[in-house]
């Protein structure tokens, strides 16, 4: 795994959406950067950079992580979904995307691929939550326009339709 | 808010690991799930040559339920201690406790070995460990050892394990008879790291006397506090006579170094600490008393 001269940089070798990709980055690379500069895929945003905030929530073999507090490295040999592997391929949104839209989930839209991430596991996992379980999942997540309540509502309409589970 | 550069190391096998931190010493940091040594290093608190990430050994992560005791390797991840049902059954703190960790996120990636080699004083796996007695099981090249909650945890963020060393696994005793089990934990936000905790076990004898009784406060100190005092006054007394307010008051008096902080003066977390102790305690004593 390490790259001979140089021993802080490292190879990584994993699929994100589906793909395949490998880099030889520096070990300190977080998951979060890797995504954004070096796939490219800047749907994953960076709120706080010390797992504070949410809003680099992302999927590491189906779970919800934050890419902010894990090594590039770490993800070698696993899965990852961003924002940009929920939706359809030609686009179509997700039905947790579909909620938030339709419920005003979003105001400025920073945080918003981190609770689409973060709804879509939780609704997978439990598909009929109760309100006080939809506040617990969502407490890892802040909005700083302070949406809540669209946010809620979203959760609520995409739970509802019995349509959260990741495909 | 980034990492400085360090030199990384994904050792197969604990022995490998081991290796590793015998050559390099006080350069090299343990790496687990990273989740509070990761914000540590990006916000630069902390600062590492080399990191060991022990996430890939294989052995670590594990539950093993005995008969009279629960052993859980140092990788085992918070969400799967959640949600096994046999620990749960065994150990019901470790259980209890794993919803107030962080939030989902972060219980996907945060490991119960990690939480108490770190130390936090505000963390819940330290306090379940010192409340129960576990064993901490440590290695190094040098040798291996077994260290008891009460002489790990040294101060805040800090253990008695040396640089060398890995915590390899965490043992519970398991309680049986008539015993119930309780935490309270009082933070600003669901998730967030306590103010004032309380974990409680008690199990019951003839007469519904207090046959054993175990509290431990978070948050409140440097370390976990064992509430001494609590246990010797409540032990072998009918547990109806004991009054919960009383006991909270009690556990709080014998703890000295209370904090202080932007979330609370160390008035106001003497206040909710005893509240904490009192709830946990009287939440116990029901379960034990339907047991």
């Amino acid at each position: 795994m390490l790259d001979g001269g140089n021993p802080s940089r490292v190879a990584v070798e994993c699929q994100v959406n589906g793909v395949a990709r490998s880099a030889t980055v520096q070990a300190r690379l977080t998951l979060a950067d890797f995504l954004r500069e070096v796939c490219g895929l800047t749907g994953t945003h960076l709120g706080c950079e010390h797992g504070a905030c949410g809003a680099c929530s992302v999927l590491v073999d189906g779970d919800v992580v934050r890419s902010c507090l894990m090594f590039a490295v770490q993800a070698n040999g696993r899965s990852v979904t961003t924002i940009e592997g929920l939706g359809g391929p030609d686009g179509a949104l997700s039905p947790v995307q579909e909620a938030f839209r339709s419920e005003h989930g979003l105001q400025c839209g920073f945080c918003t691929p981190g609770f689409v991430v973060t709804v879509t596991a939780f609704l997978r996992d439990n598909p009929d939550p109760a309100e006080t379980e939809i506040r617990e999942a969502l407490s890892g997540n802040l909005c700083r326009c302070t949406g809540y309540q669209g946010i809620l509502k979203a959760v609520a309409v995409a739970a509802r339709a019995g349509r959260g589970a990741v495909e | 808010m980034k990492p400085a550069a360090f030199t990384y190391h994904a050792p197969a096998s604990v022995d490998e690991a081991l290796g590793v931190l015998a050559e390099l010493g006080d350069d090299a940091k343990v790496l687990a799930g990273g989740q509070s040594l990761v914000p540590m290093l990006s916000m630069r608190l902390a600062v590492f040559a080399h990191l060991v990430d022990i996430g890939r050994v294989a052995g670590l992560s594990r539950v093993e339920v005995g008969e009279r005791k629960v052993t859980v390797g140092a990788t085992t991840v918070d969400s799967l201690i959640g949600r096994h049902a046999e620990l749960s059954g065994a150990v019901p703190l470790l259980a209890r406790v794993t919803p107030y960790i962080g939030h989902m996120a972060i219980r996907n990636r945060g490991t119960l070995g990690g939480s108490i080699a770190h130390a936090d004083p505000a963390g819940e796996y330290p306090a379940v460990a010192v409340a129960l007695d576990a064993e901490m099981r440590l290695r190094s090249a040098r040798a291996e050892r077994t260290v008891g909650a009460p002489d790990f945890f040294a101060g805040l963020w800090s253990t008695v394990m040396e640089p060398d060393e890995i915590l390899v696994e965490v043992t519970f005793p398991r309680w049986d008879g008539r015993c119930g089990f309780a935490v309270r934990e009082h933070a600003r936000r669901h998730g967030d790291f306590a103010i004032a905790g309380a974990v409680a076990g008690v199990s019951l004898g003839a007469g519904d006397r207090v046959e054993r009784a175990a509290v431990a406060m978070f948050g409140v100190s440097s370390t976990p506090v064992r509430a001494r005092q609590l246990e010797a006054e409540v032990a072998g007394r009918p547990a109806r006579e004991c009054d919960p307010e009383q006991l909270g008051a009690l556990a709080v008096s014998g703890v000295h170094d209370v904090v202080s902080d932007m979330s609370g003066s160390s008035a106001y977390r003497r206040r909710v600490g005893a509240a904490m102790v009192s709830r946990a305690w009287a939440s116990a004593l029901e379960e034990a008393m339907s047991a």
